[in-house]
This record gives C-alpha cells, structure tokens and sequence, in this order.
C-alpha cells in the first residue's frame, strides 16, 4: 500500500491509500473522488479520467502510449504533464504521487 | 409518506450520475435513488467485454464506491421497483404497494432487452446481456457450453461473439439484415467485422430468420431456422435491442412512443418528470433528422444526467452534447463520434487492411459522423468536423496521411 494526493477542481486535497499495481482510475474511484468520471471504464476510449502529475512525478510514470497521446488531445485543458489515470499503474516508486483533476471539458 | 426533493428512478448510469451531479453542483434538498437491480450503481459495458471473459472481477466495475453515496446524502435504495406515477399528487407507487412523494421525479429506467418472441425464447440456457444478473447467469453456464449461438449482429451480440470465441466456445452469429451493424454503421464497417468475426472462426450468417428454439428437458439445445436448418446450441444470446422502460409514465398520460420524449431539458410533458438516459427520447441537434431519437450510450445517459442536474440547481443549458459511443471486439478498438444515420456519402479513410483506419459519414457536404477503428487520432481530431458540420472535399477526407485537425482548421 502507497498513498497518493488528489487534489479537486476546488484545490482540495485528499489523501488515498492506493494498493500497488492498480491503476489510478481506479483508485481514485474507489477513494469516493466524485469529479472523476471515468466514463469508459478504463479501456483508453474517453479522456474522462485526465489527471494532471506533478511534475516533480513526471519522471517516475512509464511513458505514455500512443493511444494516450492522441487522445489527451480530446481535451482543451491538456498541459505539459497530463495523464489519463486508467492508463497508470500505480507502483512503489510512485509512492505520494500529487495528481490534479483536470478540469472538465 | 417518506418524501424527497428529487427521487431518480433507475439506478444505472443516467441515474447515478445524476445524483452525483446534483451533490457536485451544491443541490442542497434531499435526493433518492431506487433501483430494481439488486447491486449499487454499476458500469454496464464491461457486462459484454472484459466482465464476461473473466479479466475484471464485479467490484471493479462500480460506478461509485458504497460509501460515497452516502457520503454525499443520496439515499440508494437497490430492489426497489417503481410501478406507478402520479404525476399531479407527485407520488410514485413501488411493487410493495409503498408510496412515496417526490418533487421532481428523475426517470432514469433504461430498458428491457428485447426477448424473442418464437417458441423456446424461455428455455434455460437462453440469455440476454442487459444485467449483472443475466452475465452471471450465462458465467454459470459456460462449462457445460461448446456451442454458443447469438441471435442479433448489434454491437452487444458481436462484442459477446467476440469473447466467446476468445474463450474457445464455437460461436454463432445470426443477423436479420443482409449485414451486421445495420442499425449502426454504414455497410464498409459492417463488412470489416464481419470479415473480422469470420477470420477468428466466429460463423456469422446473414439474411436469416429464426423459426424456434428447440429444447430438452426445459434447455435449449439448439436453433431451428425458418429455411429448415437447425444449428445445435448449448447456449443462446439474444442481443436484439431493448424496450424503454416506461410503462408507468405512458399510464399516467404520456402518449405511446418509443421511450418517453422529452425536450432540451429533458423535461418530459408531466409536470416535473424528467427523463434521461436510454429512455429518454429527444431531438438531438447532431441527427440528420428532427424526429426525436433514443441514443442507447454513456455519453448520452451523462451528458443528459448534466442537464437535469444544472437545469435543477437553477442554470439550464439544452442538450448539446456531441454523441460519443465505442465498441471492444477482439483487438479491435472502436470509436464513434457523431450519429452517422442519415448520411448520404460515406468515405473510407486509410486502409481496412491495415486494421487501422476510419469511416467518414457525411450528409450533404458536411460531416456527420466518423467510426474510427483502432485509429484514435481521427477520433480525436474528427470531433472537431463533426462539431463544425464542417463541409470537407471527400478525396481530403480519404488521404489519411492528411491530419483531419488540418482540415478543422481550413
Ligand atoms: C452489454 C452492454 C454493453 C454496452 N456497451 C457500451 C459501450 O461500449 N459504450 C457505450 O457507450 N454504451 C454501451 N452500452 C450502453 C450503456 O450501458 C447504456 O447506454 C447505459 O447504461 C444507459 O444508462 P441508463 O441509466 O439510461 O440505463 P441503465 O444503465 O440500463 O440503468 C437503468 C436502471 O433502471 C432500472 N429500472 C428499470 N425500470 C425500473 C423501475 N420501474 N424501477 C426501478 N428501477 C428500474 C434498471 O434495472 C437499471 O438498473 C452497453 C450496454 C450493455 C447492456
Ligand atoms: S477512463 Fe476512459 S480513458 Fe481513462
């Protein structure tokens, strides 16, 4: 168990306890984060679950995928080191993660 | 009687969202859900992708963790059937003969899958893919299952076809049309995963009517088709649409149609019943046509979940969501952006060959819609087209190493 630190479309902050090797969707879904909409699931088709990594974190994510990349696009609010949460998989070296919500589209 | 300022009737993904936006857009009154399904809130698509093949377990796919819900003061009440609305007392009565007031009623119902209506439709064995209930029940029965037939080449017969197959059953897949996806998609996409079902062994049979199911000892054993031919089964999936569920709003005044229309603001013609979501027929301003339509998507249950939820909190804004869907088949990752019914013109972008490319659908000039497979840059890029009825030079269109953001721009 990690934690990770999700802040709101507010700038509230909350902590969430996150198992290892699960994504961050999923994560913050079950942590109760109501603005994460997630709509598709997990499965790279929406853009709902866009995050925004600290950038001191940046280096420690695996690079995205080209399906990632393009679809990030789908929003207006893309910055340097957005994400789609379902395709990040939540590791040790991740530990205190700060992601953002995005805001919405 | 308990009473509630809004009572959402339907606990799926219209309704749910509905109540979490109304606690996001700070509504203050009280709120309840009732939901015939006996779970909480959860995500239906994975019911015919990765629930079925077995790769996510139920508890992933809740819309919303059991706390959150009454964290936020929404008061979800699974098991609980509406059965009657009367609109102007502003009361509902359930399958327990409870009544309970509202003040403005939230329809969020869905619809029943559409049974077959030929002899054997009720013997064991024969499934629709609606529930939780009705997956678990067809998970039950795989081991005993070789041959598995699908009645309906739609989205959600192909996407189970798909990991049947992957899960070494011997599938069959029966369509009416002369293609699958009729409904759905132009003939080029429709010829594309037909030819895709038929190359992983997946026999799909076009033009084809079913006389009965045949059964023994109350279990099907296999499918009688009106030519004659019988195709044994150990197991029948019916994924031939749905019936809005809205009887309880036609008997109290609504006229018959399919799904119960509402306007901009999902208003339906009873005072303060709101409708959203599957059955919610409405005139979106995407479609080729003014008649009202129901658009059986997320994107759709959410985005008009949004306009209830802002049109209560006191800041209406119509319905003006561009219309998103997508389909897992296989490796195959499709995308749709915009309603392609109505269209006129269709033009293939890049090469079906290569398993990645898109099908641009446009009505006089402008584009419409675009179903991507495995090709999300057009998706993403091809919103904007959409969004524009932006009117593009078909060869344009065609040349898929032209970025379609260029021709946004142009
Ligand atoms: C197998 C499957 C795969 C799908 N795949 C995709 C996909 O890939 N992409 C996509 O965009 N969409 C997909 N869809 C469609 C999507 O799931 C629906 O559009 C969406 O669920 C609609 O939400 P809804 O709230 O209107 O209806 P539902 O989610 O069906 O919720 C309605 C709920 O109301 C309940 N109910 C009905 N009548 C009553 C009553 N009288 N009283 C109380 N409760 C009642 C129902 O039991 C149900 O629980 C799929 C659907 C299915 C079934
Ligand atoms: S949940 Fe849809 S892309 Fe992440």
């Amino acid at each position: 168990m990690g934690t990770i630190l999700v802040e709101n479309r507010a700038g509230v902050e909350t902590t969430l306890k996150a198992e290892f090797s699960r994504n961050l969707m999923e994560v913050m879904r079950e942590g109760g984060v109501g603005e994460i909409l997630a709509l598709c699931g997990g499965t790279c088709s929406c853009s709902t679950c866009h995050v925004i990594i600290d950038p001191a974190f940046v280096d420690r994510l695996d690079p995205m995928g080209s399906d990632e990349h393009d679809l990030l696009d789908n929003s207006e609010h893309r910055s340097p080191t957005s994400r789609l949460a379902c395709q990040i998989v939540f590791k040790e070296t991740m530990d205190g993660l700060r992601v953002k919500i995005a805001p919405e589209d | 009687m308990q009473h509630w300022d809004v009572l959402i009737v339907g606990a799926g993904h219209a309704g749910a969202q509905v109540a979490s936006l109304l606690r996001q857009q700070n509504f203050k009154g009280s709120v309840a859900m009732f939901g015939d399904e006996p779970e909480h809130p959860y995500e239906r698509p994975p019911l015919s992708k990765d629930y079925l093949s077995g790769e996510k377990t139920f508890d992933r796919l809740a819309l919303r963790p059991l706390s959150f819900w009454a964290e936020q003061g929404i008061e979800v009440v699974p098991g609980r059937r509406v059965v009657a609305v009367d609109a102007k007392a502003h009361r509902v009565r359930t399958a327990s003969g409870e009544e309970f007031g509202y003040g403005s009623l939230i329809w969020a119902t869905g619809g029943a899958p559409r049974k077959l209506s030929c002899p054997g439709h009720d013997l064991q064995g024969v499934h629709s893919v609606r529930t939780r209930a009705d997956v678990d029940r067809m998970m039950a029965g795989l081991d005993r299952t070789k041959r598995v037939v699908v009645v309906g080449g739609g989205y959600i017969g192909l996407e189970a076809a798909s990991v049947l197959t992957k899960l070494g059953k011997s599938v069959t897949v029966l369509e009416a049309q002369d293609r699958v996806l009729a409904r759905v998609a132009g003939e080029a996409l429709s010829r594309f995963y037909e030819a895709e079902h038929r190359a992983r062994g997946v026999d799909v049979r076009l033009s084809v009517a079913v006389e009965r199911l045949e059964g023994e000892d109350g279990r099907v054993t296999g499918v009688r088709l009106v030519d004659g031919s019988l195709l044994p089964a150990d197991m029948v999936i019916v994924g031939i649409g749905i019936v809005p569920a809205v009887e309880p709003l036609v008997a109290a005044g609504l006229p018959p149609a399919n799904g119960v229309e509402v306007d901009e603001y999902c208003r339906t013609a009873l005072p303060d019943v709101f409708a959203v979501g599957d059955c919610a027929a409405h005139r979106n301003p995407y479609a080729a046509s003014a008649a009202p339509i129901r658009l059986e998507s997320v994107q759709n249950a959410n985005d008009q979940a949004k306009v209830v939820a802002k049109f209560l909190t006191g800041q209406p804004e119509a319905y003006d969501a561009v219309p998103w869907f997508w389909s897992d088949q296989f490796d195959l990752r499709l995308q749709t952006v915009g309603l392609s019914t109505g269209y006129d013109e269709t033009v293939v972008r890049g090469d079906p060959a290569t398993r990645s490319f898109s099908i641009v659908y446009l009505k006089d000039g402008a584009v419409i819609a675009l179903d991507c497979v495995n090709i999300v840059r057009d998706y993403v890029q091809g919103k904007a087209l959409v969004k524009a009825r932006m009117k593009v030079e078909p060869p344009l269109l065609a040349d898929g190493a032209t970025p379609l953001k260029s021709l946004a721009a142009a």
